[in-house]
């Protein structure tokens, strides 16, 4: 048995992405969660499971602000930002096994106002906690002045550059198609911000390769969706969208960047194989993706791991409008973390959701497969491969 | 002398005794007594053969730029008055990789392959960085 076709996402909701929510993290969420239960044709007593990602809010408080009274399932997946496609995995397994009936996916947070990695490493701001990282962050990066992700994943890109070739502009071909789509999406933090290379290779650098355009968004905001099983969805209110392969994977050693013997060897590039094999399909099949993109290299490295191109080829892959929805891979179809909003990709498993049922801002036509990545802490990663 | 404000190892356990070396300008990292690995970060047991039997052998020093990033924007003030700076990763001839400064050599002269040997840079009274330098 595998969890093909096991479980659907149901319902989807968002709050709205701001800088500046004026609210808590709580709010947001339940603002979204309540989005979304609503969106999937269910009451609150009909959730009761919960698959959180991170620890910004615990289960105990959503549950009491929910009226969730009967929770038979909860956990909590810590994998940075690619907990939220993992989360889906371990939603699908409750309610494939009957452990749970209804089970709610949520993720917010002040990425904005409250977390601004620009902001956290100032010698006056509150340690954050110790995590599974904080060995060699504390002791063999920061020292150097490698603080953030944005410097760890340029190692990555730097080494892959230099071995491959790859130009400033291709990078820039990641983030303008993300820009394009958001023109068409009113939620999106960059609806009405049009952007051209010129204005790209302008951008001032962060961390080489790395420009200020090369990075995802910082927003506040949240999203939620409701996964329930393949049975039940049928009578729900929309067209189920079926999680047809679902894999998470950890690059080794997961802890630390510079000692991974096959230094491109990502969390994806072991889930990958799981997720396409569980689907029995290829990345040829896919008529979109929603790619992690906390920064542009990261989505080239990506495309690489899921098998779209070679190892190097990415750079050519992206060139000629690929990336846009009238390319041969519609990616980031809402903007992406880059120009609607940094959802811990949350946002992307809206899309792809609203994609499948043929209700997304900018559609693509007749779509019938696609995929979803995540990506988090040193090179975690996860895959989802969903179908209407 | 202005206090040396940048962030420091926090120094506990296996990471401590790693720091106590560099502060007698040793770079010493563990290896396995049994099968033989060289490894970085400290770890409890050896990954190639599960041993939990290793001592602190003493590398050469001696290694080759591996990747890095050129930071223009300081995340921590200590690195205000350094910008641009690279955080470099180095490949040591023992194989294991470590990330660190390359001094006396301009940003844009880094180069995939460029050899580099250690060098130690005692930057408070207790704790001393290893660093290295062109070859």
């Amino acid at each position: 048995m595998t969890l093909k076709d096991q479980a659907c996402i149901v319902g989807v909701g968002e709050s709205a992405y701001t800088r500046g929510s004026q609210k808590t993290v709580l709010r947001l969420v339940l603002e979204a969660s309540r989005h979304a239960i609503r969106d999937a044709g269910l009451t609150v007593q009909d959730i009761d499971g919960f698959v959180l990602s991170s620890s910004y809010i615990y289960q105990e408080a959503l549950a009491a602000n929910l009226g969730v009274s009967d929770l038979r399932y909860s956990t909590t997946v810590q994998m940075g930002g690619a907990s939220p496609v993992t989360a889906l995995q371990s939603a699908a397994m409750a309610v494939s096994l009957g452990i749970a009936r209804n089970v709610l996916v949520p993720f917010g947070w002040n990425g904005y106002s409250e977390a601004r990695i620009s902001r956290r490493e100032r010698p006056d701001a509150t340690p954050r906690p110790d995590n599974a990282l904080s060995q060699a962050l504390r002791n063999y990066y920061a020292p150097y002045g490698a603080l953030a992700p944005v410097q760890h994943y340029a190692w990555l890109a730097t080494r892959h550059r230099e071995l491959h070739g790859t130009t400033d502009e291709e990078m820039g071909e990641v983030a303008l198609a993300s820009r394009f789509h958001a023109q068409h999406n009113p939620r999106a933090y960059m609806y009405g911000r049009t952007l051209t290379m010129e204005q790209y290779l302008q951008s001032p650098m962060v961390a080489s390769p790395f420009r200020v355009l090369d990075c995802c968004l910082e927003t506040d905001g949240a999203c939620a969706v409701v996964v329930t099983s393949a049975e039940r969805a049928l009578d729900l209110q929309h067209d189920p969208v079926y999680i047809m392969g679902i894999a998470e994977g950890h690059p080794y050693p997961a802890d630390d960047i510079p000692n991974r013997p096959d230094f491109f060897k990502i969390g994806l590039s072991f889930a990958a194989p799981h997720a396409f094999g569980m689907a029995g399909v290829t990345p040829q099949d896919m008529d979109f993706a929603q790619i992690y993109d906390c920064f542009t290299y990261v989505v080239m490295l990506q495309l690489e791991a899921l098998g779209f191109c070679g190892a190097g080829e990415s750079r050519e892959f992206v060139k000629g409008g690929t990336l846009r929805f009238d390319g041969d891979l519609p990616c980031n179809t809402h903007g992406g973390l880059h120009s609607e909003a940094h959802v811990w990709g949350l946002n992307h498993v809206v899309e792809a959701t609203r994609q499948l049922r043929h209700e997304a801002g900018l559609q693509v036509e007749d779509c019938e497969l696609g995929l979803v990545t995540g990506w988090g802490d040193f090179g975690d990663g996860s895959l989802a491969i969903l179908r209407r | 002398m202005q206090a040396y404000d940048k962030p420091l190892p926090r120094g506990e356990d296996f990471n401590g005794e790693f720091y106590r070396f560099c502060k007698d300008h040793e770079l010493r990292f563990q290896r396995c007594r049994d099968c033989g690995a060289w490894r970085h970060m400290p770890r409890e047991s050896c990954q190639a053969c599960g041993s939990f039997n290793w001592a602190w052998e003493r590398a050469g020093g001696r290694g080759q730029i591996f990747s890095w990033t050129v930071i223009h924007r300081a995340l921590h003030p200590g690195f205000a008055e350094e910008l641009p700076y690279a955080a470099v990763v180095v490949e040591l001839e023992e194989g294991v990789r470590i990330v660190s400064h390359v001094l006396n050599l301009p940003v844009d002269a880094l180069r995939v392959g460029l050899p580099v040997e250690v060098v130690f840079d005692d930057v408070t009274p207790e704790v001393t960085l290893p660093k290295f330098r062109p070859l």
